[in-house]
């Protein structure tokens, strides 16, 4: 799998971001720590409104309004100096949403593809215009091309010209794949088709050479044959560039398809973090399992399609203990209802957050008496 | 593009056929013209010279001629520049209109001017900062404005200065520059004078600009597009004004065109009466209540025309910040 493994890139730790409305207080994410590792592909799957996205944007400081962020979000910067390879951890939380440093960061380090390509690039401006804007802000060339640049300290570097970026732009269109780029460079959205737009949202993204990137559904928009196209191409980059990917999706295919690692969440938290092959072959939590019973197989036409009974809770009235023991199958009175379930590994490299697993009991006196009053 | 333009075009000068035709029979409608009042009048003197000069306007206008004919000898002469005779002032329309023309379209530009400076940059703050203070003040301020009659505004503006504070505010020009002949002296005593009406107008303009565009952005902030801008690193400012405002300003460009621009012939009459301007307005309003028939036709006909010709260029200039407009 991925040689990097051992190099995290983007460390979230208890990440709680919270949306203080009128009805109450949601807690969208709720929580949440995973690491993302350099090269790695990180899948992250939930229904809707499981928080998701907001940890997207979380990683990019951006979220919305009226949103409030709690929790540690660290992106490991890698640079070459003088032969050695330095690391600086930066700390996204902190930094001001609209500062020097986040902006290098966003679109930068961090590129990001949304789920709506068709309304995701500014109607008015063309595909090249967005591509050279990126260019601009992010690329760098040395400041002097005479003489041996290799030996050079290369610290001196200038922002690309409009010329240039503009170049790059076409060479951008020409790598994602859309046909004539000398031409498609001046097209406006309107004029491209779903597929050729998040194609061109990927060049834009990918014109920094970022060290991650976060994909946010972004093949939902798209027809069955478009994404798989989106896909093949989104797994050649990264090939070539040495890129982390945090794919977001609710599609059990598309995950399986691209993630070498799986994120499942549920209302804000991560419930079970595994492998690939782990998860669909030896799920643990039996919110993973359900949502692997409930994609229908090729073949079994007498079968009932399985369903996740209930649900997805009101986010203003969480249920108790377990927040998905009113659904669960393996629901155990008097304990899930009761007890919230810490985080553990259940086998080696398993995480998941259930009370069918000893480690997944907290060490709270409390919940120790009712483990052994219901035992 | 082009033939779109050329059947845009063709359609206005059809409509302005129809509007100039519908114009000159309602200006004959009421009973009584300015003619037959005027020759009651000499009538009474016994005044023969004027008689005769009165036979000869009604020869040339055809007054005594059918009602189609008296329209195609007015329209024909229209065409040709002869808008007609103002029987109230005894001069050619034309004249009168040339004096003050260019003085209306000042006034329009510099109202123009001050609703978009003022409007665009609060609309902007109202809607960036959503429920703020400032933009709760903003929007109180501009309900009040358009609750505020103009006119009203304007005779409060002439109480404040003129009694209060002594100054000179009525016109556009002080007494001594009224007949000057123009000089950089007299520029300057337009300016002077021209702020007053400038900024009533663009009061009352701009408490609707700023509803609008603040709607608008908050439309558009809303947008995906907006996010992936940001997401690109860009900074707050150049994803707003770039991104956003770009966006937003269509519906502005349409009232460029359909209101500011016939707004150069009528724009606040009464503003314009109640500080007795030397501009289109007031004379529109006194051709109609003296049924001064050509003066009000030729007016009414260039109100038209203002309002075809701007919705043809608010048109253009739409397609051009806008690619998803231009036609194939």
């Amino acid at each position: 799998m991925s040689k990097n493994i051992r190099n995290p890139l983007v460390e979230v730790k208890d990440l709680h971001v919270e949306f203080d409305v009128r009805d109450g207080i949601v807690h969208a994410v709720d929580g949440a720590s995973f690491t993302i590792y350099r090269g790695q592909t990180l899948g992250i799957i939930g229904e809707s409104g499981c928080g998701k996205s907001i940890t997207a944007k979380a990683i990019m400081n951006m979220v919305p309004k009226p949103g409030k962020m709690r929790g540690e979000i660290s992106f490991h910067e890698y640079s070459q100096q003088n032969g050695k390879e330095i690391e600086e951890v930066i700390r996204i939380d902190t930094l001001d949403p609209d500062g020097q440093r986040i902006r290098e960061i966003r679109g930068g380090h961090i590129g990001m593809i949304f789920q709506e390509p068709m309304s995701s690039l500014t109607p008015v401006f063309s595909a090249g215009f967005h591509i050279i804007e990126a260019a601009k802000l992010h690329r760098f060339v040395p400041l002097d091309t005479i003489g041996d640049t290799m030996t050079k300290n290369i610290e001196a570097k200038r922002h690309v010209t409009e010329a240039e970026a503009r170049e790059i732009a076409v060479d951008m269109l020409h790598r994602v794949g859309l046909p004539n780029p000398e031409q498609r460079v001046d097209s406006y959205p309107h004029q491209l088709s779903g597929g050729q737009r998040q194609r061109v949202m990927i060049a834009i993204a990918l014109s920094a050479y970022p060290d991650l990137l976060i994909a946010d559904e972004p093949t939902t928009a798209l027809d069955v044959s478009i994404e798989a196209q989106i896909l093949d191409l989104m797994r050649e980059l990264q090939e070539t560039a040495d890129m982390a990917i945090m794919f977001i999706t609710h599609n059990l295919g598309v995950i399986a398809e691209i993630a070498d690692e799986i994120v499942v969440m549920y209302m804000g938290k991560e419930v079970e973090r595994s492998n690939t092959i782990e998860i669909f072959e030896n799920p643990q939590h039996p919110y993973t399992k359900s949502l692997l019973g409930s994609i229908p197989q090729i073949g079994e036409k007498e079968a009932q399609l399985e369903t996740i009974k209930g649900m997805v809770p009101s986010p203003f009235d969480l249920p108790s203990g377990c927040v998905f023991h009113p659904r669960c199958s393996d629901y155990m009175p008097g304990k899930c209802d009761r007890v919230y379930p810490d985080y553990a590994e259940v086998s080696e490299g398993h995480w998941a957050r259930c009370l069918l697993y000893d480690g997944c009991w907290p060490e709270t006196s409390e919940a120790q008496a009712i483990k052994s009053e219901a035992a | 593009m082009l033939s779109f333009l050329v059947r845009r075009i063709f359609y206005a000068i059809i409509m302005l056929v129809v509007v100039s035709f519908v114009s000159f029979i309602i200006i004959t409608l009421p009973p009584g013209d300015f003619m037959t009042q005027k020759i009651a009048e000499l009538q009474a003197r016994g005044d023969k010279s004027a008689e005769l000069r009165i036979d000869e306007y009604r020869e040339r206008y055809g007054l005594d001629q059918p009602l189609m004919t008296q329209y195609w000898l007015w329209a024909s002469n229209f065409i040709k520049g002869d808008f007609g005779l103002s029987f109230e002032y005894d001069q050619p329309v034309a004249t009168l209109l040339k004096q003050r023309f260019p003085l209306s379209v000042t006034l329009a530009l510099a109202t123009t001017a001050f609703t978009w400076a003022l409007a665009i940059p609060i609309g902007v703050f109202s809607a960036v900062k959503q429920y703020s203070l400032g933009d709760q003040i903003a929007t109180t301020i501009s309900f009040l404005g358009i609750g505020i009659p103009p006119f009203l505004l304007a005779l409060v503006v002439l109480y404040v200065a003129v009694v209060k504070l002594d100054q000179d505010v009525v016109g556009l020009f002080s007494r001594e520059f009224v007949d000057a002949s123009w000089s950089l002296a007299k520029v300057w005593d337009l300016l002077k004078h021209l702020w007053v009406p400038a900024l009533i107008g663009a009061i009352t303009g701009t408490a609707g600009t700023i509803r609008i565009m603040r709607g608008n952005l908050l439309d558009t902030l809303g947008q995906p597009f907006i996010e992936a801008a940001r997401a690109r690193g860009l900074k707050n400012r150049t994803v707003i004004w770039r991104h956003a405002v770009r966006m937003a300003i269509n519906p502005l460009i349409v009232i460029l065109g359909t209101e500011t621009f016939p707004g150069i012939l009528a724009g606040n009459i009464l503003v314009e009466v109640v500080l007795s301007l030397p501009t289109m307005g007031p004379l529109y309003i006194e051709a109609l209540l003296t049924q001064d028939m050509y003066m009000a036709g030729t007016v009414l006909v260039f109100l038209v025309m203002m309002l075809l010709i701007g919705s043809v260029l608010a048109d253009i200039a739409l397609a051009w910040v806008d690619p998803r407009i231009r036609l194939e």
